[in-house]
């Protein structure tokens, strides 16, 4: 079994700020993380892995300081990891991103054996699109499962998945043929904290760097800024919603409380709630 | 796996850790580094000065890659009033080339630093508490960390897990501080814009400013500071926490007290609070150095209490009690001895250098400091001063002769007479001459 798990470095969404002028993401100073949802698809993988025995390959396209995160996963216990990393990716909206990580994992599988599961998260942090993972299932013709917040089973024998998705509406159980690619949600698991060998084994780790040189057949035309074919037309920045704030004060917390149910009692959103 | 072994394990990546790690790698040896925050500096508030001096014997010429802020080209001490001040400074072009010192921001500093052991070969790893030493017998073997399989062992551990040391504690070198041993110094990173710090300070190109000011801290001892980085201000100041707890205050009142300062507020308008912070810094001097090695570990910087206060100097003593660390667990290497004797290398080197004689002169500062009246030192005295340079000054039909009476009554009365003066004069030299 080979699982591959396709990372983004993103900055740290707790510490983001927008740049007033041009509205865009302030990325200079804001410490870089593994994409939230990554790491739980990373877990996944490294239960499995304990479970039944897998290999784990983490991939990420980006800039050389994306081996940070790289190494993170290393240290979690994944058994190699690739970066994807030219200027000429640059500016890749989701379509050349995704041709790019769809021939990264083709190349994996080339290098290090068949590939039967792909994950990735549900969407990343920075650009919160959540079309890149569909985006290489469709290139790969791998099935996609997007939304997964629990694996059921994998089966190496019959070469099935069976997984849950969250919609809007309910539960959806889903049984597909391997491979497959996952697009994961945050209730799948609890990641792991790294453990000392690992961390060691991390720190002395040098991730695998692939420009675009190292691949044969990639078509130039489908990477970078001149693949994107999106255009942000405007940006903005939704004005802060205005509300009346009252204090109120009491002599006890029991008296405040008292206060405020009185008062939610008798507000319009009670009645309009039907409460009243 | 197998648990691995190595030469040394470093506990903590500030200044002191980091100079241990780049100079043992660098001499080949395997070597850990362990830091508990996300980053090195994650854990740091430092902004100060980083002198060149004790840096350039470990890395020359470091000044071409290091993340410096501005060279300092005059230094000013400042004798607060209340709505006054008395100043005395020096400013020099001899500072330049090489420069004497630079202001810096440790949470930048400190991840070169760090970075700088990773390139010699250390591995550098973060998020990592070691919660205690691994004994066999009196033998320092290794460290346990929070993390799963979590142990390591090396011949020997340098400890630099900074002023609250909890390794030195477990060393039993380390007790608890008395609150008139450490100070807390709160800090605010202010910032302003490159243009506008330039002209209030008095500033070409890259060129930098330190003040450092005394009274007007609400009658505790302390000393405040306000330094000059790229395009933030270092504003903070510190006092003993003895100091603190008798007065009731709350460390940030006494900074939002201090900016009021019609001196200070000046310089601060306009800027922008980025960032808040505080921390504790060893105050006891020479008294309270605690034995530095032992069977199979040293300890370095601020855990081994090797501040000399009175010239603000933690940072370079630090890192030179590191690379003396380093030095001499270099020639334990060779010689295959860990033990005290095989490590007394660095008793010796921190002895017979200026991190020793520094403190020991000072060393009787601590206790004047403690027993004297905080309240004479760093309120009424500053005030007298600055009374008297506003008589002075002042002219008003009053003859000079008269004037200068006047003026030297007010410092004396301060002082609680001539003969109190005099004696507090000479305690307090002797107390910086030890």
């Amino acid at each position: 079994m080979h699982i591959v798990v396709c990372i983004k470095q993103v900055p740290d969404s707790r510490e983001i700020r927008i740049d007033p002028n041009t509205n865009t993401l302030v990325r200079q100073g804001v410490p870089a993380i593994v994409n939230y949802y990554d790491l739980h698809g990373l877990e996944e993988a490294l239960r499995f892995k304990d479970e039944v025995g897998a290999r784990v390959t983490v991939i990420s396209m980006g800039p050389p300081s994306a081996e940070k995160a790289l190494r993170q996963c290393i240290a979690m216990g994944a058994d190699e990891a690739v970066l994807v990393s030219d200027r000429a990716f640059a500016g890749a909206d989701t379509l050349a991103t995704s041709y790019v990580v769809a021939l990264t994992v083709e190349k994996v599988a080339e290098e290090f054996g068949p590939v039967d599961v792909v994950f990735c998260g549900k969407q990343t942090l920075d650009g919160d699109t959540g079309q890149v993972g569909p985006g290489v299932a469709c290139r790969l013709d791998y099935d996609q499962l997007t939304y997964v917040e629990k694996v059921v089973d994998i089966n190496e024998q019959s070469r099935t998945i069976t997984v849950h998705r969250h919609l809007e509406d309910g539960v959806e159980v889903v049984q597909t043929q391997l491979p497959v690619l996952l697009t994961v949600l945050a209730e799948l698991n609890k990641p792991r904290r790294a453990s000392l060998p690992g961390v060691l084994r991390a720190a002395r780790y040098k991730p695998i760097v692939w420009s675009t040189n190292d691949f044969s057949n990639i078509d130039r035309t489908k990477i970078g800024l001149k693949g994107s074919p999106t255009i942000v037309s405007k940006t903005w920045v939704p004005e802060p919603r205005k509300v009346n704030t009252e204090m109120i004060e009491g002599p006890t917390p029991q008296a405040i409380a008292a206060e405020v149910t009185k008062r939610l009692w008798s507000s319009e959103a009670a009645s309009r709630l039907g409460w009243s | 796996m197998a648990t691995e072994h190595f030469d040394a394990i470093v506990v903590g990546a500030g200044p002191a850790g980091s100079a241990a790690a780049y100079t043992m790698a660098k001499a080949g040896l395997s070597v850990v580094l362990i830091e508990r925050g996300e980053f090195p500096g994650a854990k740091n508030i430092f902004g100060g000065v980083i002198y060149r001096k004790q840096l350039e014997d470990i890395i020359p010429e470091f000044w071409k890659e290091a993340p410096l802020e501005r060279e300092v080209v005059e230094q000013r001490l400042w004798l607060l009033g209340d709505q006054s001040v008395v100043t005395l400074g020096h400013r020099n072009e001899a500072f330049k080339d090489p420069n004497n010192c630079w202001t810096g921001l440790r949470v930048k500093f400190d991840q070169w630093f760090a970075s700088k052991a990773e390139q010699a070969g250390a591995l550098n790893i973060y998020e990592t508490v070691v919660t205690e030493l691994i004994r066999e017998g009196n033998k320092v073997v290794g460290v346990r960390t929070d993390r799963e399989e979590g142990d390591l062992y090396a011949n020997v551990v340098v400890v630099a897990d900074g002023v609250n040391s909890l390794l030195g504690k477990s060393l039993g070198v380390h007790r608890e501080w008395q609150p008139d041993e450490v100070s807390l110094a709160v800090k605010e990173v202010i910032a302003m814009p490159k243009e506008k710090i330039m002209d209030r300070f008095n500033l070409e190109g890259n060129e930098g400013v330190t003040i450092e000011f005394v009274g007007n801290t609400l009658g505790m001892a302390g000393l405040g500071f306000l330094y000059t980085n790229q395009d933030t201000l270092s504003f903070g100041v510190g006092v003993m926490v003895s100091d603190l707890k008798k007065k009731r205050v709350k460390p940030y009142e006494l900074l939002e007290s201090v900016k009021q300062h019609p001196m200070l507020r000046r310089l601060l308008q306009g800027g922008e609070t980025k960032e808040y912070a505080g921390h504790l810094i060893p105050e006891g001097g020479y008294h309270s150095i605690p034995p530095l090695s032992g069977d199979g570990w040293v300890i370095c910087g601020d855990a081994a209490q090797l501040v000399n206060f009175v010239h603000r100097e933690g940072t370079n003593l630090a890192m030179t009690s590191g690379r003396f660390a380093a030095e001499a667990i270099i020639q334990a290497h060779t010689k295959g001895d860990f033990s005290r004797v095989g490590l007394s290398l660095y008793d010796r080197l921190v002895r017979e250098s200026f991190v020793h004689k520094d403190l020991k002169k000072y060393k009787g500062l601590h206790n004047f400091l403690r027993d004297s009246d905080p309240t004479l030192m760093f309120d009424k005295l500053p005030r007298a001063l600055n009374d008297a340079a506003y008589q002075m000054l002042l002219v008003d039909g009053v003859p000079k002769a008269e004037k200068q009476r006047m003026a030297m009554r007010g410092i004396t009365d301060a002082a609680g007479g001539l003969m109190n003066l005099v004696k507090l004069g000479a305690q307090g030299w002797r107390a910086m001459n030890g």
